[in-house]
């Protein structure tokens, strides 16, 4: 899956902007970021439902528009939310999106693999979210296609649901089908993908592995919170003190976060820079760097509000 | 995608979900759909209300009441009734009960869903039809009985009663549609019922234009005194009412291209 240039406006706004993003065959590929990032519309733009402003997409060699037909009975398709009557059963929804396709997957062992046996017969109104989510799931999966979009697949889901959800996207993965999921929880790509793009305002802002995005795992963060707000300047001060090596992000009036060798010597210039400058920490928390952190230090915000 | 890429090994391992896409016939798709459009029409209380019980209760209602007011009809009751309550009954399911479940597919992703799905518009619109045909079917079968319990004695002419039934379908699903395209799912609730009720009074469906006395030569020109007096033709006589074929056929044509023109999927 390619996509060049895309550009996407709705009236004043521009939700994508000028993004590139390659999807290999038989990976699960994350497109990562907050609510309103462009993640939606980009997918939808994949799936033939909003034609390119500007820009080319293609999947499977396909163009989602000119060559929707030969396209559709290939990908899988789950939305963010409905698409299904209010008064239809799970199953009976199941076994329709099924009857579409030539060569469908057995709707009674799919319905078992995602927990949805026990509510077969009830109509989908009164289905759960999960159990709405876990339903649209199947339904993108049923044709047997070669690659499922999957918009915020667990959103609201309780953790065994989350779990069933991941253990089969990841058998897709390993029968040979593409994952594209758009999320905006960062332990959901940090566990599921094997590539992740990071988008904000409708621009790629990172992409890589889990790995590469934090840095082998191994770069540190000290994230220090004070008692009371910083002195004026305190974000230089602290850089020029702790030198080249490491970075200053000022999350907020009272907390901020160190990335680089958080080593005892780091540890023990941020002790000292409290010292002189009259600052009285509250704690001194060291972590791995993780993609919170790396969205945090690309766009000056936290990934959820 | 880039095919020089390709894990091989994965394409050669055969799992439970290894891709093997593709779409059913066309054929095996749309008569999917059908019968799941006339499956859910059948199974909501409101639809059939409007499907069955109040046209039942409009022919009982009035060849009963025929005997009690003076009406300008030419023939006995039931058999000026009957025929009027089968357009009654198109109309209801074509119309109202069209355009209130499309408003509600919109609403609630349906049509977004399988706008991803390999059934095509076309077959989505072939469907829908076949829905509507299969309960108009059932429709016709259920007053029919009745109306022969009430005596009813039709001289019918099969190609007008069925080039009424299909017109009237076609013209009524197209104004159907065009206001479940244009209106949000609650509007086009109201609309829909509201126009079937003054379609259903001052319509000229169930009752002759001749009832109507002067308003009746305004009146057959809509799409309900036009089916009204295609079926009334079709089964009082047995003759094919050309000019009431064409007025629907002009209905089925306008409410096509406002259709075409206005209608979002989503």
């Amino acid at each position: 899956m390619d996509v060049r240039g895309l550009v996407m406006r709705y009236a004043d706004k521009v939700a994508v902007d000028a993004l590139d993003l390659t999807v290999e065959r038989n990976t699960i590929t994350a497109v990562l970021g907050p609510n309103g990032a462009g993640k939606t519309t980009t997918l939808e733009t994949c799936e033939g439902y909003r034609k390119p402003q500007s820009g080319t997409v293609r999947v499977l060699g396909l163009d989602p528009i000119a060559q929707r037909r030969d396209l559709l009975p290939r990908i899988g398709v789950m939305l963010q939310g409905g698409g299904a009557w209010s008064g239809v059963r799970a199953m009976e929804m199941l076994r329709h999106i099924a009857k579409l396709h030539a060569d469908p997957l057995d709707t009674e062992m799919l319905s078992d693999r995602l927990g949805l046996a026990d509510c077969g017969r009830t109509p989908y109104r009164r289905l759960s979210g999960g159990q709405q989510q876990r339903l649209g799931l199947a339904m993108a999966v049923v044709g047997r296609p070669e690659i499922v979009f999957v918009d915020e697949p667990t959103a609201g889901m309780d953790p065994q649901a989350r779990r069933t959800t991941w253990e089969l996207l990841e058998e897709l993965r390993g029968d040979g089908v593409t994952v594209v999921l758009t999320t905006h929880y960062m332990d959901e790509a940090e566990h599921l993908a094997d590539r992740i793009h990071i988008i904000d305002k409708g621009r790629m802002i990172a992409s890589g592995t889990p790995l590469e995005l934090t840095r082998g795992g191994k770069a540190t963060t000290i994230r220090l919170v004070v008692t009371r707000p910083f002195p004026p300047g305190a974000p230089e001060s602290l850089r020029k003190a702790l030198g080249e090596k490491t970075e200053v992000t000022v999350l907020d009036e009272i907390s901020l976060l160190v990335t680089g060798p958080a080593d005892s010597s780091t540890l023990a210039k941020v002790s000292q820079w409290c010292e002189e400058n009259d600052v009285l920490p509250e704690s001194l928390t060291l972590g791995q760097r993780n993609l919170e952190d790396v969205f945090l230090q690309l766009t000056g915000r936290e990934l959820l509000p | 995608m880039n095919f020089d890429k390709l894990d091989h090994h994965g394409l050669d391992h055969r799992g439970t979900f290894t891709p093997r896409p593709g779409a059913a016939p066309l054929t095996r798709q749309v008569a999917a759909q059908a019968a799941m459009e006339s499956k859910l029409m059948l199974r909501n209380g409101e639809q059939l209300l409007l499907a069955v019980v109040i046209p039942v209760i409009v022919l009982i209602g009035g060849v009963e009441g025929a005997h009690h007011i003076t009406l300008h009809i030419a023939h006995r009751a039931v058999d000026e009734f009957a025929p009027g309550v089968l357009a009654l009954a198109v109309m209801s399911t074509a119309f109202t009960s069209l355009a209130i479940a499309t408003g509600f597919e919109r609403r609630y992703g349906v049509i977004k869903r399988l706008g991803s799905s390999p059934l095509p518009r076309s077959g989505l619109l072939a469907g829908k039809i076949g829905g509507l045909l299969f309960v108009e079917a059932l429709q016709i079968v259920v007053i029919c009985l009745v109306a022969a319990v009430l005596g009813w004695h039709p001289h019918p002419g099969y190609l007008g009663a069925v080039l009424a039934v299909v017109l009237g379908t076609a013209a009524f699903a197209a104004l159907g549609l065009f206001v479940a395209g244009v209106l949000r799912a609650e509007a086009t609730l109201a609309a829909a019922n509201l126009i079937y009720l003054l379609l259903m009074a001052g319509g000229a469906v169930v009752l002759p234009t001749s009832a109507y006395g002067a308003f009746g030569n305004v009146v057959k020109w809509l799409p309900s005194g036009a089916l009204g007096n295609a079926m009334r033709s079709a089964f009082i006589s047995g003759s094919t009412n050309w000019t009431g074929l064409a007025v629907l056929l002009g209905w089925a044509v306008l409410g096509t291209v406002l259709t075409a023109r206005t209608f979002k999927w989503e």
